[in-house]
């Protein structure tokens, strides 16, 4: 019966229980305020991983897009606009810039596009230090208000004053955003997108119009980095050019390549496995970053598809030594 | 049913395809033949779409395709499968199938439909239609390449050296699996090899190409015995 170590289903339904009960376990404040930035980030990483894991685009501009969603919120709710409002219309100027940015860039391939698009990552963090009427410069945007609550037949309006709701916020955006992409993966769409990483020749060969699959792939993850920017913005009530810096950028690159690639609960592992792995190795200080680089490289090496991809692999090993044991005997 | 008249197609300033008109009428079974480096592939790219030719038209059913993009051109009924065994290898074969049928995705039926007759036509694939595709042999990728092609159920079919780098038994198979595709599912084929005398066997009429240009034309049986064509493909 039990023909796989791991029960996958089981797996999310603890997974998905243990974090409906985080509140009521985490041990600080500060700890709690890491976990909500990593969901965040997840979400954020989530869209990386459309853009890069699956469609095979090495896209180097995510943070920018995360950082217009934040500062398009921060403006927004700064002009006296609901953050319900300004977080989808953030997210939309995110994705409407993605597909100006897309349509110019996604004609270069592999090395190049990583190119370009760092490119624009890094004017995206100048433009943001230096726009002093629009984005307060280096300085940036502080002080934006708690969301307007939602007022609640029976019981009453939600709030969003603590970090609790602030919590629920974030995960519950993440569920959206994966369930989205669950959605979007498994489709006719999601094996285009995979044909076009596989062999662009032969997408087009087969029919499948190659660009405008990239160009929707990239709009969609910029989409999505746009919703964790703003909801950044809104959870720390500031915002500054570091949100949208290629610094951070890289952080979502390490997180869907060592959470694992082209797959749904990869970089949402590693956007929280990493935070932890770096605080356990703070008594290193910069001298961790040693480390990481050996790390990187080990797991680009061995496990190409990250850690879920090689818990993946592993867990398919097992299951067809215990079948063919069963037939043995 | 195909159409070229006085293509000619440049790679990166060199002229590849010279002046090439042919015509191909519905039903037919064509060979394209020719040493390395005579422009089959780049001729085929160019009647796919991937290429543009510099001066010239393309037609096929009338419709001059010669500046559509390729997916457009796909979804007129015109398939390339391109030259050596191009898979997504990290797909299923089912995957690799269904991708075949991309232009007619949002009609399931249809594709469900082309999906049984393609395993009727491969019963292997049937059987393996889990297995990832780049862990095929030679000749079940080819296979497999082929029968992706079929899948949105082509009115005509560029076949690029399909028996290129294949064991002669397995050569000898594709032929048979090529002719009953002619035959069985009035698939026009235009058929692109170095292997002359397959090629000549199972075709109707044949193009010779040199240097870019079409040389010689005619009937199979009559390239067959004639001589240039004996001492630069048969070599007998």
């Amino acid at each position: 019966m039990f023909t796989k170590p791991i029960h996958t289903k089981l797996l999310y339904i603890v997974i998905f229980v243990a974090a409906l009960l985080l509140p009521w376990y985490v041990p600080d404040a500060y700890i709690f305020q890491v976990v909500i930035t990593s969901v965040i980030f997840g979400i954020a990483a989530s869209g990386m991983n459309l853009i890069l894991g699956y469609t095979g685009q090495a896209t180097l501009a995510h943070g920018a897009f995360f950082g217009i969603g934040a500062y398009g919120v921060a403006i927004m709710t700064e002009a006296g606009i609901s953050f319900w409002l300004a977080l989808p219309a953030a997210a939309l100027i995110s994705a409407a810039v993605g597909l100006v940015v897309g349509v110019l860039t996604l004609r270069t391939k592999g090395a190049y596009f990583a190119i370009v698009t760092l490119c624009f990552g890094v004017i995206a963090w100048i433009v943001a230090g230096n726009w002093i009427e629009l984005t307060g410069g280096h300085n940036g945007i502080y002080g934006l208000g708690d969301p307007t609550p939602i007022p609640f037949p029976f019981f009453g309006p939600i709030e969003f004053t603590t970090q609790t709701s602030m919590y629920f916020l974030s995960l519950a955006a993440l569920l959206v955003v994966l369930f989205a992409l669950y959605r979007l993966v498994y489709s006719v769409f999601g094996l285009s997108l995979m044909a076009v990483r596989n062999n662009e020749p032969l997408a087009d060969a087969v029919g499948i119009n190659t660009f405008a699959t990239k160009v929707i792939s990239f709009v969609a993850g910029n989409f999505i980095a746009g919703i964790a920017g703003g909801i950044y913005a809104i959870m720390m009530a500031s915002v500054s050019p570091s949100a949208t810096s290629y610094l951070l950028t890289f952080n979502f690159l390490i997180f869907v390549i060592l959470g694992g690639m082209a797959t749904l609960p990869g970089p949402v592992f590693g956007a929280f496995a990493i935070p932890v792995l770096m605080e356990f190795l703070q008594f290193l200080q910069d001298y961790r970053h040693l480390i990481f680089g050996a790390l990187l490289i080990a797991v680009i090496i061995y496990f190409p598809q990250g850690f879920v991809g090689g818990l993946r692999r592993l867990n398919q090993k097992i299951a067809a030594r215990r079948k063919q044991k069963t037939s043995e005997s | 049913m195909l159409k070229l008249r006085n293509v000619h197609t440049d790679i990166g300033g060199m002229q590849i395809i010279h002046n090439v008109s042919m015509e191909i009428s519905q039903g037919e079974f064509v060979a394209l033949l020719g040493s390395n480096g005579a422009g089959k592939t780049t001729l085929f790219r160019t009647i796919a779409g991937v290429l543009k030719p510099n001066s010239g038209t393309i037609e096929f059913n009338g419709v001059e395709i010669h500046r559509m993009p390729v997916h457009k051109i796909v979804g007129l009924g015109l398939v390339l499968c391109p030259q050596g065994r191009q898979l997504f290898p990290q797909l299923s074969v089912e995957k690799n199938l269904l991708m075949g049928a991309y232009p007619m995705r949002k009609d399931k039926m249809r594709m469900q439909k082309n999906l049984d007759r393609v395993y009727s036509l491969f019963p292997i694939l049937k059987e393996r239609s889990n297995q990832q595709a780049g862990t095929f042999s030679g000749g079940e990728q080819q296979m497999l390449a082929i029968a992706r092609a079929l899948m949105s159920d082509p009115q005509m079919l560029l076949l690029d050296e399909p028996s290129l780098g294949l064991a002669p038994l397995i050569v000898k198979q594709m032929a048979d699996t090529i002719s009953e595709i002619n035959k069985e599912l009035d698939t026009t084929i235009f058929l692109s090899e170095q292997n002359a005398n397959m090629a000549l066997n199972i075709t109707d009429r044949g193009y010779v190409l040199e240097n870019g240009a079409c040389v010689l034309s005619g009937e199979s049986s009559q390239l067959q015995d004639d001589e240039s064509v004996r001492k630069a493909y048969i070599g007998a």
